[in-house]
């Protein structure tokens, strides 16, 4: 069952649309959900399926394009790096390294006590603070170094 | 108009025209994939590509609309490069596996390929494999053949009128699905496989039994519901592989429902009936033609020698020719019989003699998809006419307004404005109420006859039956944005109210209400030949008996066309009984099985690949075709055995040689169009006694006859038996219903009807009105009830009794 603050987030996303077009509303759906949930299961798919009264199997369309919805559990704090261009010629490399080393996992996996997940980002639009990383989708670092990765990473914990 | 020129050729076409239309009205070939003209565009194969004068870059010819003075080049060099790189990008990951797949031969994807792509790869790296879905029983996958075109995706939703596959993923990882472990359940399924350019989806019954340049392709009539579809039997060594649609815009587009295109797999069943075999004390015994018929013939006339011509029931299923309908017809009346009937799932005749024609549709098929207003009146659309259903949810897309009057609320898969769910009693009432709300809307001038304005006075018009009379006037509904000053109106009947006992007061109400509001529209038969054979009147003539009363008062003899008693008439306990007293049955049948266990001879009929004939359409339509195998075994077409019987009666004026000279003889030598047309009229002579305020407390029965066993050949197609669209009988009701009775879901019921019962599970089904238990018929579970939808009664019962049902066909007799 979706929860009380998900339904009314939702409804307020509707109200964006002509009322004959819920599916709209999808992708602030599934963003909504997995705030709440912390990743998308199928079950979850089905309940955003059922409220906007569209297939499930269009949810699942565009949970699976884009990447930032997660369809597997992703620990507590999901960190992506950026690996695209800009952010590589400023080294991004090295920062993948560190974490790596840092947390003891690669790419997709979470680490044993489910606190931290490390995601491969795609280019985020803000080449300007590269090389970046960014929490749980909403909070950004930009201009990393390994010290300033070790001091997130000891704020987060 | 606009002008344009491709590759060199001047040419006018219309504004808002694409450059593949104009390409394709000229005969200029431009390949592709994804582009189909029924469906919507989505430009993602990009094989379409072509060049365009002042345009530096190649363009999808699928998706560019011409503009005028446009010079379009499709086979120029940049053409045929961008053309060539596309091929060679589609390539990258198929796996080219043509000599094991089903589609090889033709496959757009291997056609193309030959034109426009390389002899060899330049690619040398891993392939992608996607794994394979398990999507039912009608279509076998292969994913890694697919191209990502979408055909399929958007048919199911533009056209089956439910997303039930999808895109997942992205880029290299982009796959077709359905969700999680589910199947794809549409009633038209099938088209999916014609549409793929590819071989990702095929025919599952047909997988690896023919190569497409062994088949060869004749064409055909689809047998089963009263649309008409033409179809193309494949056929290999005298058997029939496979079924696909033949394309005819005006009825079946280019699609065909899964039951006519699977249902061929019931022509190939070990039930078929080889040759004629009679009953000697009681144990089947197969012996020769001759022997048969004189054997039927003598009992058939000792019977009515001894105890009058009216002790002999002539019972014809809709779903025969007209030929034979036409003969077995004469051969009652040739011997004095006045009992026959085509009309085996009805039970209120109380119409007969007040037509002023044949009762038909109303109105051309192509004719709903321009309708404004539709009302639906006790039809389960998808379920009794899935490819009709299409046409609607055109109608609807294209802003018409639909409203439902039914005891069941199944989703038809497209916009509902107004419905009204009720038991099928209750529906003459709410047909009174929009007759009532309607002639009392201000706009429309017509009034009602005094009688039935006396009749409508004790009604009470409720909100929502004021609104369906509104949409139907034409008056804006809540979303709507402006009046329609005279909206295309269209009304039509289905299966259910036709097999109600109250039909004659929802058809008339149904006349009142299309004589308003000037609607078209009437009945929508179930079979494939219920017109033509209300046309040829094999009905009972002045004195006769209808089926029902044939069953009612049983005789002492039985000839039966292409039935199984009770699986095909409207009371199977009751024909049950009437064919276990008789002193003689005989069949002519296409099958043994058990349904015909109390027949004394069988005589092995062709099914309608193994003889020609006609059918006509619920349009009107006269379709004629030819055998397209010959007959099994002993088996001969039905018209020839009737021929033959009726010489050995010794009747006169058989001596037909054709199916073509029965033919002639049903239109006397007319061209069947023109004696059709001068026919077809839904109206009646008067308006018959209406009773509405009936009231009735029991619980009612809806005793739908599920799609994939509506007749003979249907019933024996395993992949359909097997879909999750064929219902199982169960007593399905709604939960309050549920909690009424104090049932719940799993419980074993005893659900009785007049002469009989059956022993049933209880199902929650939302969908059926209150007062309803829905208890699907023709089958064999369901054979000891009574009226399709007569009234019923429930009580729980002990697990012990229930035997839940295993096999999906009937077992062979003998
Ligand atoms: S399965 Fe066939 S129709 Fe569907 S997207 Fe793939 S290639 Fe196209
Ligand atoms: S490449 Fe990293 S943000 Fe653009
Ligand atoms: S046919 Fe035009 S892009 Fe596919």
């Amino acid at each position: 069952m979706l929860s009380k603050e998900s339904i009314e987030k939702i409804d307020y996303e509707l109200t964006k649309y002509p009322a004959d077009k819920r599916q709209a509303a999808v992708m602030s759906a599934l963003r909504i959900v997995q705030t709440e949930r912390g990743w998308l299961s199928k079950e979850s798919m089905t309940e955003v399926a059922e409220y906007l009264r569209i297939p499930e199997i269009a949810v699942m369309e565009v949970a699976t394009f884009y990447n930032m919805y997660d369809l597997e559990p992703v620990g507590k704090y999901k960190i992506s790096i950026c690996t695209n261009i800009s952010c590589m010629l400023r080294d991004s490399d090295a920062i993948v390294t560190h974490l790596q080393n840092k947390l003891g996992v690669g790419f997709n996996e979470v680490t044993p006590d489910g606190k931290f997940c490390l995601k491969e980002g795609e280019c985020m639009g803000a080449c300007g603070g590269a090389p970046l990383l960014i929490v749980n989708n909403h909070t950004m670092h930009e201009f990393l170094t390994v010290d300033k990765v070790d001091a997130i990473l000891e704020e987060l914990k | 108009m606009l002008h344009i020129e491709i590759d060199g050729k001047p040419l006018e076409v219309e504004h808002g025209s694409t450059i593949i239309d104009a390409a394709d009205k000229v005969g200029i070939a431009i390949p592709r994939f994804c582009y189909h003209k029924k469906l919507s565009v989505a430009a993602n194969c990009r094989m379409c590509l072509v060049q365009v004068e002042k345009f530096n870059k190649p363009l999808p010819a699928c998706a560019t609309p011409v503009a005028d003075g446009m010079k379009i080049f499709t086979r120029s060099k940049a053409a045929v490069e961008a053309q060539k790189s596309v091929m060679e990008f589609l390539l990258i990951n198929h796996p080219l596996d043509c000599p094991i797949c089903d589609q090889g031969g033709e496959c757009d994807l291997q056609d193309i390929a030959v034109a426009y792509g390389a002899s060899g790869s330049r690619y040398a790296e891993e392939k992608r494999v996607v794994l394979n879905k398990n999507i039912g029983p009608l279509i076998s996958t292969d994913m890694t053949r697919c191209i990502q075109c979408t055909r399929c995706v958007r048919f199911l939703k533009e056209v089956g009128g439910m997303q039930e596959l999808g895109l997942v993923g992205r880029g290299e990882h982009a796959e077709i699905t359905a969700y999680v472990d589910k199947s794809v359940n549409s009633e038209l399924s099938g088209n999916i496989i014609d549409l793929c350019p590819v071989g990702a989806l095929t025919n599952k019954p047909f997988r690896y039994s023919a190569r497409s340049w062994e088949l060869t392709r004749r064409p055909s009539i689809a047998p089963h519901d009263g649309l008409g579809s033409h179809i193309e039997v494949h056929v290999k060594d005298n058997k029939v592989m496979r079924v696909l649609p033949r394309e005819k815009e005006s009825i079946n587009e280019c699609w065909l429902s899964d039951r006519d295109r699977y249902s061929y797999v019931g022509l190939n069943s070990p039930d078929r009936l080889k040759v004629p075999m009679i009953k000697h004390n009681g144990t089947w015994v197969e012996t020769d033609w001759k022997t048969a018929l004189e054997f039927a013939a003598g009992q058939i006339k000792d019977i009515t020698n001894q105890h009058g011509a009216d002790s002999l029931g002539v019972l014809a299923s809709p779903n025969s020719t007209m030929e034979e309908g036409y003969l077995i017809k004469q051969l009652a009346n040739g011997l004095g019989c006045g009992n026959v009937d085509y009309r085996l799932r009805q039970t209120d005749f109380r119409l007969d003699g007040k037509r002023v024609g044949i009762p038909w549709m109303g109105c051309n098929i192509q004719e709903i998809e321009e309708l404004d207003r539709i009302l639906i009146i006790g039809s389960n659309l998808r379920n009794e006419h899935p490819l009709l259903a299409q046409r609607f949810r055109k109608a609807v897309a294209n802003g018409a307004e639909l409203s439902v009057v039914s005891p069941l609320d199944n989703d038809p898969l497209m916009k509902v404005a107004h419905k009204v769910i009720v038991r099928p009693n209750d529906m003459v009432n709410v047909l009174g109420q929009i007759l009532k709300a309607m002639s009392g809307l201000q706009r429309l001038s017509l009034c009602l006859p005094p009688s039935l304005n006396a009749l409508l006075e004790t009604i009470t018009v409720r909100p929502n039956t004021q609104a369906m009379a509104e949409s139907l006037a034409g008056l804006a509904g809540p979303d709507g944005l402006v009046d329609l000053v005279a909206p295309k109106v269209g009304l039509f009947i289905g299966n259910m109210a036709l097999s109600d006992p109250r039909f004659t007061e929802m058809y008339s109400m149904m006349e009142a209400i299309g004589g308003i509001c000037g609607a078209k529209g009437g009945i929508l038969p179930a079979a494939a030949n219920s017109t033509g054979m209300h046309f040829m009147g094999v009905m009972p003539n002045a004195t006769g008996m209808h089926a029902r009363a044939m069953l009612e008062v049983p005789r002492k003899a039985y000839l039966l066309l292409n039935v199984e008693p009770e699986l095909d008439c409207q009371h199977a306990a009751l024909a049950k009984a009437a064919m276990a007293q008789a002193e003689c049955v005989v069949a002519l049948t296409a099958y043994k099985s058990e349904a015909l266990e109390n027949a004394d001879v069988l005589l092995p009929i062709a099914p309608f690949t193994e003889t020609s004939g006609t059918f006509m359409s619920m349009e009107g339509r006269v379709q004629s075709f030819s055998a397209v195998t010959k007959p099994l075994a002993e088996c001969r077409p039905a018209w020839k055995v009737l021929r033959v019987l009726a010489n050995t009666l010794g009747l006169d004026g058989f001596d037909f040689d054709s199916s073509e000279a029965v033919k002639n003889a049903i239109f006397k030598g007319e061209k069947p169009s023109t004696v059709v047309w001068r026919n077809l009229n839904n109206n009646l002579k008067e308006l018959v006694e209406i009773e509405v305020n009936i009231k009735s407390d029991g619980l009612q029965r809806i005793g739908e006859v599920p799609q994939y066993e509506s007749d003979p050949i249907v019933r024996r197609s395993v992949p359909l038996q097997k879909t999750k669209y064929n219902i199982r009988p169960m007593a399905r009701m709604r939960a309050e219903q549920m909690a009424q009775l104090d049932l719940v879901e799993g419980d074993i019921v005893l659900a009785t009807q007049d002469k009989g019962s059956a022993v049933l599970q209880v199902k929650l089904d939302n969908h059926v009105a209150m007062g309803c238990i829905r208890i699907a018929a023709s089958h064999e579970q369901t054979i000891g009830l009574g009226d399709l939808m007569g009234d019923i009664t429930i009580e729980k019962t002990s697990k012990e009794l229930y035997k839940p049902y295993e096999t999906t066909m009937l077992k062979v007799v003998a």
